[in-house]
This record gives structure tokens, C-alpha cells and sequence, in this order.
């Protein structure tokens, strides 16, 4: 009796803290609310089976509990039962497989008209790269990083030059614009996450990965780097701004080209009495930023060396 | 076919093959130390998984201390946060389930339930278990080792497994890729002697399909692991030419903290389709003992056959085959090509359907059954619950699209948890409580017993239910502290609080079992012959605890399947597997069920003969 009373509570209990939790999905801020939505079909569906196959052996807990004179039936199967919750099944796997698959068809297909947009990863920052005037990105390799170069974008290709860095810094995109974010990275594995965009990929080294969405509401919200990537995974953040489109073009003119950074990091050599020693922290164009004292902090040996 | 009828005219097979010559040891270093009888080899392994278990155990109290209360432990630092991650999650899968399931319960149970005397290799068996102590103590070498342990996830991907950045790099990662290694041949080992043994072991009489539950789930799993170890086998080699002699099968270009590095031209996602291509089928490995286990002791302590017995084979033999091509939803946003997602995500949802079958079967057997509340039948009652709410997540994670939003969320963590921690581990506990007594003569306490079920059973679910919660919100896995987010309420640290009380409350709960463990085997009420009425094979040796060869001077003949539970047409309780068809109607005694009710179920005096319904 006691059994089959906590069964039903565990049961109706997870259902209740289903509805009365605050712990909840945050509010959607792309176009992928059809995810959200498959979400629901599959608890309507998981939701009743889990309830009632509870509530069914709470009954059975309680109605066959052995008793003085009980005997068992005896039933070794019951082939026309088995079919039929066979057939129940699969039909249910059907109701949610159909219109998952049909959402990731939607994933997979970039819209002809999406804006490019790069996000580079690297431990344990980001960092963002738009194809500019031109509309076309330069090719990059990570062969060519190096201080003066940290996209290692390549100088030789005329598309690149006109190419905007944004290093130590927000990521902006402009509001109702479908954009396809491509995903590069230069060291390990990183996944690029906004929980609010529902959208991610993992970034590969070694290859260009990418998503879709388009953003459909303002604001600033966090980017959380989903694939461990070292002891600094969980400090590789970022913001991303969603700006209507006269924020975001006012924006992104501020932003510098990559041959204005190389022509600044040349004037820089050669304005050099002395030598400096070479590889600054990445993302010291900007000091004072509280990601880049973070990602020194990071750096610094004592505090991600191993324990002994 | 199952065979109905107890009463049926049954065809015995003659005898192929002589009985076996077995190893006689005379020595208590050869009978204890040394052994090749598969029941000491099975109490070494048991004893060795649920050592190094308590380990993984302790570490997981300490990533619960971190994450409920950060910035209160300052030991616990990124790194030493990522190394207790990632070998709790390596020794909790590998080292203490797959070894307790199939090198603990399956060598105990296999012979015994076939009617052998031993494993077929009973010397490569005994070497089985010394190789498996030396991974074990390979692993725990690099918890000593200069660099401590990888911290590199229990998943190992490269490149960052191998790079500064991750802890572990001097050598905790090439011990941990070495200890891998040896417990593949470990486990290669025992598997041949598994599989060989339930093929070619059986006695007369035993046909495949008269086998327990408990044997088919045991034999698939040990199936599984030959084809799938292998692909782990050669990712753990390769990883290890990676970083001692500097090849790059799994390293791209890379750039990283300031450096260019020698690498060029692999591919990290190479590692991840042979590591998942193993560790799909692996957490079948963990769960299929756990569902042949679950049937044996529903059907027992309901004292019902279980339901379909024909359908649960064949739906461990489909759940088996079809593990092998459904590894890559463990990859859905790896940033593999997309189109594999249609794939994978088919594969996956169409593995739901046997895995549903089965739980209604286990369910169904409970129906119209006479329930004993056994502590078996508790944590079989215990595991179907968390079991469903566990495989159901999986539903969710297994749809490509809705697993965008939730992988590598705490979603993840809380599913896993779930169904391979929570549900087999409540199979295991269950198993303890109904074989013990035939292991060491004695019963386990009840009174603690009940407090362990209820504290486990309530307080996992209270860990790991709202966990997915999290998930939801969007707080990423593998995070040694969530620090500041623009939109993650401050209650989720309360969450992440009382979780971690629940999880150190159902810590405690398992030391309460070991002190029940170690106290009954001196303290214990001796317990009767076959104390709950089992019909299956392992039960009905001459002598119990059974002893070396097992079966006393003739191996045993086997007349019907291993569920003959009150069967109609006699006034029996049960039918054991060896009774011969003309002593099924014949007078007996059998005892008092632990219930009270007394030999034929109806409270009637052993000697009467009279069928009641």
C-alpha cells in the first residue's frame, strides 16, 4: 500500500514540478521555435506513457500483492496484447520522429539569402569575423596565426582585406536577418551556444562548421561555449547583441578591417626603437576588457597547471 | 519453444560429450588466490569493481560539492575538478559496471544457470581477472602519477585530451589510454568464456530457449563488447601514437596558446565515430545484463513467469543489433555531415521500440502475479521506474533537432545518470539482495535493507529528475562553476544545493549497504536451500553455497523453461528447471515462503495434493 501510494506520487509529483517549476527554458530569441515545439509533442507523448505505466504498476503493487491464499495467474504471453502495444509504440515514435526529422530538414537547408558571419574559438575565447563591404570572407589558415595575424586570415586574398575583427568584443547581428554562422577553430573543440538562439554546432579544427537562425528580438544574451575545451571551458563566454538595423550598421562601421589592423600592427614595428617580445596575449587590442584580464588570468601557469 | 505443460513429455537430448575434468585445487592460495572455479573469480571481480566503484563514489561527491556550493572548497580547483569528473566517469562505466554485470554477475551466474561446472576456459578465465586488477591498478596509478589523472572528460576527445590546457598531460593521459587497453584484453578474456560457455556448456535439456533471462541478457552484452571493444581499442592506440610519437591520426592544425604545433592533417572527428561506434554498444553492455537480471527477479518475487518470454529474447537480440548503428546521435552537433542526423536520429527512435516492449512485459508480469515485497522486488520495482523515465529522456535527446538545444546541457548528464547510473545500479542492489543468500548461505538484513531501497531509490530521483530541469535552461555540462549569465535564475544554485544533498544523503545510503554486506557474512540469518522459491537452475545445486564442480557427482537434466511459476493443473508454487515430469504432482515439502504462505500458496499443509486457484 505504501509502495503503490509513493509510486503515485512519484508520478503526479514529476508532473506537477513539470508545470509549477521555475526552471524552465529561457525565452526564445530566434526563428527555431518549431525545436521548442517538437519539445512539447514529445512530452505529451513520453509524459502519458510515463504516467501510466506507473500508475498501472501502482495498481498491480496494490491489487496482487501477495495475500494469504493468492495464487498468480499463469500467462506466459499474450501474442494479439504484444502486437498491439507493438503497434501503439511505434506509431507514438512516429508522432515524434516525424516532425523532429522535418524541423532538422529546415536546420540543414541555409536559406539562399543568409548573411555570413565567422566565429572564431580558441582557448578560451571568441572572437568574429564578417566578410565586410565585399560580402565575401578571405580564406584563412591556421598556419598564418601569428601576433600580427590573429585570424590567420590570408594576406594574399583580395576578399579578405575588407574583412571586420572583432577580437575581445560582442558579437552584433541585426534583428530578422537570417545569418549562417560559420564556426572555425584554431586549437581544440569548441561548441558555440546561446541558449536563447536554441541553435549550436561544435567547432572542429581542421574544419569549417556551421548553424543557421534568424534572430527575431533585440537584447544581449550569453554565449556559452558547450564542448570541454580545458580547465578554461567554463569561462569561454562571450555576449551577443541583437541590434535593429540601424544599431547594427552604425555598429559595424566602428569596426575595424583586417588591413587596418595589419597596416596599425606594421606601423607599430616599425615605430619600434627596441624589440618587443612577440605573442602578446590574444585580444590585447582592447585592455582593460574583462574577458581578456579573465583569459590572462587563465593563462597565467599557476592557476591552470594540473595538482600534483 | 518454451515448453507449457509441466507435464508435457519431454525429449531429452543423450549426453555428447563426457563430463568435464575439472582443475582440483588443493591449496588455499589455489583455491582463493589462483583460483579457476568461476564462482571465486566472480567474487574477485565484484570485489574489485565495487572497490574502485567506492572511488568513483567519493568523487562524485566531490564534483557535487563544487557545483552546489562554489567557491566554498578551495581544494577543488578547474583541474582537479576535470580529473574528478572524468575518472568518475570512466571507473563508474567501465571498471565498475561493465566488470560487476559481466565479470561478476556473469561469471557467478552462466555456469550455474546452464548446468555447467565452470567456464569452458576456466585458466584464461582466472587470467581474466588478474589482467582486469591490472588495469584497475594502471588507473589508479595515475591518480599518483606527476600531472595527476586526465581530465579530459571520460569521452577523451582529442585534440584537447592530449594538449596543455587539460589536465593530465605528463601522464595521467597515456596511463589512462594503457589501463584502457588492458581491460579491453581483460575483458576479451572473459567474453569468449561467456559466450562459449552458454553456446557449448549447457546440460541435457538445456535448449537456448529454456535459459534464464539473466544468461540471454549476460551473452548478448558479452557479444556486444567482442565486436565493439575493439573500435575503442584501436582509437585508445592511435591517441596513444598521438601523444608519444607525435602522429596525427586525430590532430588537425593546430594553433594553440600561442603556439604552432607539430600536428597537421588528422581528424578529431575520427576519434568520436570510433569511440561512440564502441560506446553506444557499450552502455548496452551495462544494460542488457541489467534487463535479463530484472525479468529473473520479477518473475521470482511475483512468483509469475515473465511475461513473454519469447518477445524479451528477441527483443535483447534486436536492442543488440541494432546498438551497433545508431552511435553517431551521441554526435549530432559534432559538426559531422548534417545529412547523417536523418539517419541516426531513424535508428535511434526505432531502438525505442523493443526497449518499450520490454518494460511492458516487465509490467505485465506484475499483473494478475502474486507480489512478494521482497528487496529484490523493490528495486525491480525501483529500476522500471527510473528505467522509463530514463529511456523516455532519451527520446528527447535521440530526436536530432531537440537534442540541438539540450547536448552537452545538464539534460544530458541527468538522462545518463538516469538510465545506465540510477536504473542498472538499482538491478545490481536487487540482484545482491536475491543471490546472496545462495552465495554465502546467509540473508542480508531487511531493516537495512529497506532503508537502503527507499533513501536510493527516492533520492536518486530527487537528484536526478529536476537535473534535466537545468538542462532546460540551457546550463552546459562540464562546468566547474556556472559564475555570472544574464539569464539563469538565481534559483538554479538552490537547485544545484539540494541536489548535492540528496546526492551526499544517498552517498551515505551505500555505506549503510557495505556495513550490511560485511556484518551479514558473519551475522546473517542462515538462510534455507532455496529461500525464494526460484525455479531457475543455479538454485537447485546439491549443496548451497554451491561448491567446486557444482553439481555434485552427475551434472543436472533440465525439463522445462526457468519460469514455471504456479503453473495450473498442479498445486505447485513453482517448478524447478531439473524436477523430472513424474515427481512435478508427486507429495513434497519445499519450507515456508518468506511471507508466511506456505509451501503450495495457499497455506495448506505440505503432503496435500489439492489444485486451488
Amino acid at each position: 500500500m505504501v509502495l503503490a501510494l509513493i509510486l503515485i506520487l512519484v508520478a503526479l509529483g514529476s508532473v506537477l514540478f513539470h508545470f509549477l517549476s521555475p526552471w524552465w527554458w529561457t525565452p526564445i530569441a530566434s526563428n527555431w521555435n518549431y525545436i521548442d515545439d517538437t519539445i512539447i509533442i514529445t512530452f505529451w507523448i513520453t509524459g502519458t506513457v510515463f504516467v501510466a505505466v506507473i500508475l498501472f504498476m501502482a495498481y498491480c503493487v496494490m491489487k496482487f500483492r501477495h495475500k494469504e491464499g493468492q495464487r498468480a495467474n499463469y500467462e506466459p504471453e499474450n501474442k494479439k496484447l504484444e502486437w498491439w502495444l507493438t503497434g501503439l509504440t511505434t506509431i507514438g515514435v512516429i508522432g515524434m520522429l516525424a516532425p523532429g526529422l522535418f524541423v532538422w530538414n529546415q536546420y540543414v537547408s541555409v536559406p539562399e539569402d543568409a548573411d555570413v558571419v565567422e566565429v572564431m574559438g580558441q582557448q578560451w575565447q571568441w572572437s568574429y569575423r564578417y566578410p565586410g563591404a565585399d560580402g565575401k570572407l578571405g580564406t584563412s589558415d591556421t598556419r598564418l596565426i601569428d601576433s600580427d595575424n590573429p585570424f590567420g586570415v590570408n594576406p594574399n586574398d583580395p576578399n579578405g582585406q575588407d574583412d571586420i575583427l572583432v577580437q575581445g568584443d560582442d558579437l552584433h547581428l541585426p534583428v530578422d536577418r537570417p545569418v549562417k554562422m560559420l564556426l572555425r577553430s584554431v586549437d581544440v573543440l569548441h561548441d558555440f551556444y546561446v541558449p536563447h538562439f536554441r541553435a549550436k554546432m561544435d567547432l572542429v579544427p581542421g574544419m569549417v562548421t556551421y548553424f543557421w537562425l534568424t534572430p527575431t528580438r533585440t537584447g544581449a544574451f550569453d554565449i556559452l561555449c558547450a564542448e570541454l575545451c580545458g580547465t578554461g571551458h567554463h569561462v569561454m563566454r562571450g555576449i551577443v547583441v541583437v541590434d535593429d538595423s540601424g544599431a547594427f550598421d552604425e555598429w559595424i562601421s566602428e569596426q575595424s578591417t583586417f588591413a587596418e589592423l595589419a597596416a596599425r600592427a606594421r606601423d607599430k614595428k616599425e615605430n619600434l626603437a627596441d624589440n618587443r617580445p612577440g605573442n602578446e596575449p590574444l585580444g590585447s587590442e582592447k585592455p582593460g576588457n574583462r574577458q581578456t584580464e579573465k583569459i590572462s588570468l587563465i593563462l597565467d601557469e599557476d592557476n591552470w597547471k594540473p595538482i600534483r | 519453444m518454451t515448453d507449457i505443460a509441466p507435464t508435457d513429455a519431454v525429449y531429452v537430448p543423450p549426453a555428447e560429450v563426457e563430463d568435464t575434468e575439472l582443475h582440483d585445487p588443493q591449496s588455499f592460495i589455489t583455491k582463493y588466490i589462483w583460483s579457476q572455479d568461476h564462482k571465486v573469480i566472480a567474487i574477485q571481480y565484484s570485489v574489485t569493481a565495487l572497490a574502485i566503484g567506492m572511488v568513483a563514489l567519493v568523487l562524485s561527491w566531490l564534483i557535487r560539492l563544487q557545483l552546489g556550493f562554489p567557491e566554498t572548497f578551495s581544494f577543488i580547483d578547474e583541474a582537479a575538478y576535470y580529473q574528478f569528473v572524468t575518472m568518475h566517469g570512466m571507473i563508474m562505466v567501465i571498471y565498475l559496471l561493465t566488470a560487476l554485470f559481466l565479470g561478476g554477475f556473469g561469471n557467478y551466474l552462466i555456469p550455474l544457470m546452464v548446468g555447467a561446472r565452470d567456464m569452458v576456459f576456466p585458466y584464461l578465465n582466472m587470467v581474466s581477472f588478474w589482467v582486469y586488477l591490472l588495469a584497475v591498478l594502471v588507473l589508479v596509478a595515475s591518480f599518483f602519477a606527476p600531472g595527476g589523472p586526465t581530465g579530459a572528460g571520460w569521452t577523451l576527445y582529442p585534440p584537447q585530451s592530449i594538449l596543455s590546457g587539460t589536465p593530465g598531460q605528463e601522464s595521467g593521459i597515456v596511463l589512462m589510454l594503457v589501463s584502457l587497453v588492458i581491460f579491453i584484453v581483460a575483458f576479451t578474456m572473459g567474453g569468449l568464456n561467456y559466450v562459449t560457455t552458454a553456446l557449448q556448456g549447457r546440460t541435457r535439456g538445456m535448449t537456448l530457449m529454456r535459459l534464464p533471462l539473466s544468461v540471454w541478457g549476460i551473452v548478448i552484452a558479452s557479444i556486444l563488447g567482442l565486436l565493439a571493444f575493439p573500435a575503442l581499442f584501436v582509437g585508445a592506440i592511435m591517441m596513444l601514437f598521438d601523444k608519444v610519437l607525435g602522429t596525427s591520426f586525430f590532430m588537425p592544425t593546430i594553433f594553440e596558446l600561442g603556439e604552432q604545433l607539430e600536428y597537421g592533417g588528422g581528424s578529431p572527428l575520427l576519434f568520436q565515430h570510433l569511440f561512440w561506434f564502441f560506446g553506444h554498444p557499450e552502455v548496452y553492455i551495462v544494460a542488457l545484463p541489467a534487463f535479463g537480471i530484472v525479468s529473473d527477479l520479477l518473475a521470482t518475487h511475483a512468483r509469475k513467469s515473465i511475461f513473454g518470454y519469447r518477445m524479451m529474447v528477441w527483443a535483447i537480440l534486436a536492442i543488440g543489433g541494432l546498438s551497433f548503428i545508431v552511435w553517431a546521435h551521441h554526435m549530432f552537433v559534432s559538426g559531422m555531415n548534417p545529412y547523417f542526423g536523418f539517419f541516426f536520429a531513424t535508428t535511434t527512435l526505432i531502438i525505442a521500440v523493443p526497449t518499450a516492449i520490454k518494460v511492458y512485459n516487465w509490467v505485465l508480469t506484475l499483473w494478475q502475479g502474486d507480489i512478494h515485497l521482497t528487496l529484490p522486488m523493490l528495486f525491480s520495482i525501483g529500476f522500471i521506474v527510473t528505467f522509463v523515465n530514463g529511456g523516455i529522456t532519451g527520446l528527447f535527446l535521440g530526436n536530432v533537432v531537440v537534442d540541438v538545444p539540450l547536448s552537452d546541457t545538464m539534460f544530458v548528464v541527468a538522462h545518463f545518470h538516469m538510465v545506465m547510473g540510477v536504473a542498472p545500479i538499482m538491478v545490481v542492489f536487487g540482484a545482491i539482495y536475491h543471490w546472496y543468500p545462495l552465495i554465502t548461505g546467509r540473508m542480508l538484513d531487511e531493516t537495512l535493507g529497506k532503508f537502503h531501497f527507499w533513501v536510493t531509490f527516492l533520492g536518486a530521483y530527487l537528484i536526478y529528475f529536476p537535473m534535466h530541469y537545468l538542462g532546460f535552461i540551457g546550463v552546459p555540462r562540464r562546468y566547474y562553476e556556472l559564475g555570472e549569465t544574464g539569464f539563469i535564475p538565481e534559483s538554479a544554485a538552490s537547485l544545484n544545493a539540494f541536489i548535492t544533498v540528496a546526492a551526499l544523503v544517498v552517498g551515505f545510503s551505500q555505506l549503510v549497504f557495505l556495513y550490511n554486506l560485511l556484518h551479514s557474512l558473519f551475522k546473517g540469518r542462515i538462510s534455507e536451500q532455496n529461500p525464494w522459491k526460484s525455479a531457475s537452475l543455479e538454485w537447485q545445486t546439491p549443496q548451497k553455497p554451491p561448491v567446486h564442480g557444482n553439481w555434485g557427482p552427475s551434472l543436472p537434466v533440465v525439463y522445462r523453461w526457468a519460469y514455471e511459476y504456479s503453473p495450473p493443473g498442479t498445486g505447485r508454487d513453482y517448478v524447478p528447471q531439473n524436477l523430472p515430469p513424474d515427481q512435478v504432482d508427486a507429495p513434497h515439502t519445499s519450507g515456508p515462503l518468506p511471507s508466511g504462505a506456505g509451501p503450495l500458496g495457499t497455506g495448506q499443509v505440505a503432503g496435500t495434493m489439492e489444485a486451488e486457484k
